[in-house]
């Protein structure tokens, strides 16, 4: 299992093959699904190009709740390995924000603990964004996708 | 001694980021209250007790830590 907070840019695709190196051979001979999530910080999503975006979290908290979302996520479901990993700090365009991973025996847990881990992680891990824009201007992110029915 | 952080926007318009209340036992909207001055709360707001989503009504006891913050907006979409 890797899970916590990176406060530097960081290689969503090195950390999940680090993940996969680590499972045990036999973890490795039963996985027959891998499912992941990788979100990048998009620099179109106002009326002003988005430069840099700080995102702010509320330590211990934040890392307590994303290790508790991955002990749900294995508890749910039979999974062999799990990623949960975001970022803080000052975040740039095409940077990685998040990478959500699970590994199981079959598609259908390994997509579905996926999308737990990523709809939990937005709607539930103490984390606030401040976009920072060409125009000048700066201001709190205060929208959310609605959370997805259980 | 109760430790009362507040977080994001809530920090900037509350102009604190933290304040120490000399208090006994209280629920986590007397905390509220005594922080802010019995500031009128945003809607939205939410709280913790001692780095757990806490409802309004939870109590708080000497040497815990209350935090205030909006909705939070992490992940990506």
């Amino acid at each position: 299992m890797i899970v916590g907070l990176r406060a530097a840019p960081f290689a969503p695709w090195s950390l999940l093959a680090e993940a996969e190196q680590a499972l045990s051979p036999a973890d490795r001979d039963g996985c027959g699904a891998s499912s992941v999530f990788v979100g990048t910080m998009r620099a179109d999503s106002g009326p002003a190009q988005v430069l840099r975006m700080h995102l702010e979290h509320y330590p211990g908290m934040t890392e307590r709740m994303l290790a508790r979302m991955a002990d749900a996520a294995c508890s749910r479901w039979p999974l062999r390995q799990v990623v949960l990993v975001h970022r803080v700090g000052w975040v740039a365009p095409g940077e990685t924000l998040v990478v959500a991973a699970a590994w199981s025996a079959h598609r259908a847990g390994a997509f579905a603990a996926c999308r737990y881990l990523v709809e939990t992680v937005k709607h539930q891990a103490p984390f606030w964004k401040r976009e920072c824009r060409a125009d000048g201007t700066t201001s709190w992110v205060t929208a959310n996708t609605p959370a997805p029915a259980e | 001694m109760i430790t009362v952080r507040f977080f994001a926007s809530l920090r900037e318009r509350m102009g604190q980021e933290m304040r120490l209340l000399p208090a006994g036992p209280c629920t986590v909207r007397e905390a509220w209250d005594l922080a802010t001055d019995q500031a009128q709360p945003p809607t939205h707001l939410l709280a913790a007790v001692n780095l757990e989503y806490a409802d309004f009504d939870a109590p708080v006891a000497d040497g815990d830590e209350v935090a205030f913050f909006p909705p939070v907006t992490g992940g990506a979409a």
